[in-house]
């Protein structure tokens, strides 16, 4: 854990900040605090590798595949379509 | 898209037609769902959309990407769709996230704010997950789970971002967000999610 000063974030406040810290969207001081806590708070640390792990895993999940006959209506629709 | 696969479209290429019914139809039918609700009829709106572009199609002219083009079909047939059929989902509740908070974290596992030495720092911290675990059937089970238990609109946006891999700008264009909203609604998701893997491995 970092040196509780009042500049310093605190972990109730740094889990609130993962996403928009992950997506760049803190400002160069946020950023820079978040960093800081982060680099002495391993409980945090581990926090944001969840948060982390978490996205990667997301991605992993398949798409439903589309039934047959679902494909198959839209085939109709398109050939219709092209006979417009 | 590419302008070939464009032209392959226009000139009724059913194999062009069907790489883009994979390629976007599950992540339509998601799309759909936030404003009807019921699969079935987010299947319907889905298939009205297709309609929609194919006669769109000689008048798209590129100036958004085509996906976008495809996904604000998708949404104002959605939308039209729920009015419909009485649905009051209010948009608005899509485009400014609930103002109750929804912490990240249950505020229980944090030391009060007046704790002398650590205010605000872990109670109960974060305990790394086993790695062996995270890739079995049963994990990537209690994500779906999670994310089909999230409300309408964090699942819209965890879907897109996270299970389909859009960018930020591309879900805040299909679901007309701005970026501080797509933002918000995206923490809460993984938030979320993030917990119940949490309480999965700690079970």
């Amino acid at each position: 854990m970092s040196e509780s000063t009042v500049e310093a974030l605190s972990c109730q406040e740094l889990v609130e900040l993962v996403t928009a810290y992950l997506e760049g969207a803190l400002s160069a001081e946020e950023h820079a605090r978040f960093e800081q806590h982060l680099s002495g708070c391993g409980p945090c640390q581990v926090y944001v590798e969840q948060m982390r792990t978490t996205i990667r895993l997301a991605g992993r999940l398949t798409a439903d595949a589309i039934p047959p006959e679902a494909e198959q209506e839209l085939i109709e629709t398109f050939r219709s379509w092209k006979r417009r | 898209m590419e302008l070939r696969e464009l032209d392959a479209l226009r000139s009724g290429d059913e194999e062009a037609f069907m790489a883009l019914v994979r390629r976007h139809q599950a992540a339509m039918i998601r799309v759909a769902q936030i404003y009807v609700s019921r699969r079935d009829v987010a299947e319907e709106v889905v298939q009205e959309a297709w309609l929609g572009a194919f006669r769109g199609l000689d008048r798209f002219e590129g100036r958004s990407s085509f996906k976008t083009w495809l996904f604000r079909i998708v949404t104002n047939l959605a939308k039209t769709r729920a009015v419909r059929e009485g649905r009051t989902i209010p948009f608005s509740a899509l485009r400014t996230p609930e103002s109750v908070p929804e912490p990240a974290v249950e505020p229980e596992r944090f030391r009060s704010w007046d704790d002398p030495r650590w205010p605000g720092h872990w109670a109960s911290k974060p305990t790394e997950w086993p790695e062996h675990r995270l890739l079995e059937s049963e994990s990537l089970a209690r994500i779906d789970e999670a994310i089909a238990a999230l409300p309408d609109s964090q699942r819209a946006v965890i879907t897109l971002r996270d299970v389909e891999g859009w960018s930020a700008e591309e879900v805040c264009n299909a679901l007309e967000l701005s970026e501080t909203n797509q933002r918000v609604l995206l923490h809460r998701a993984r938030s979320k999610v993030r917990g119940a893997l949490e309480r999965y491995f700690d079970e």
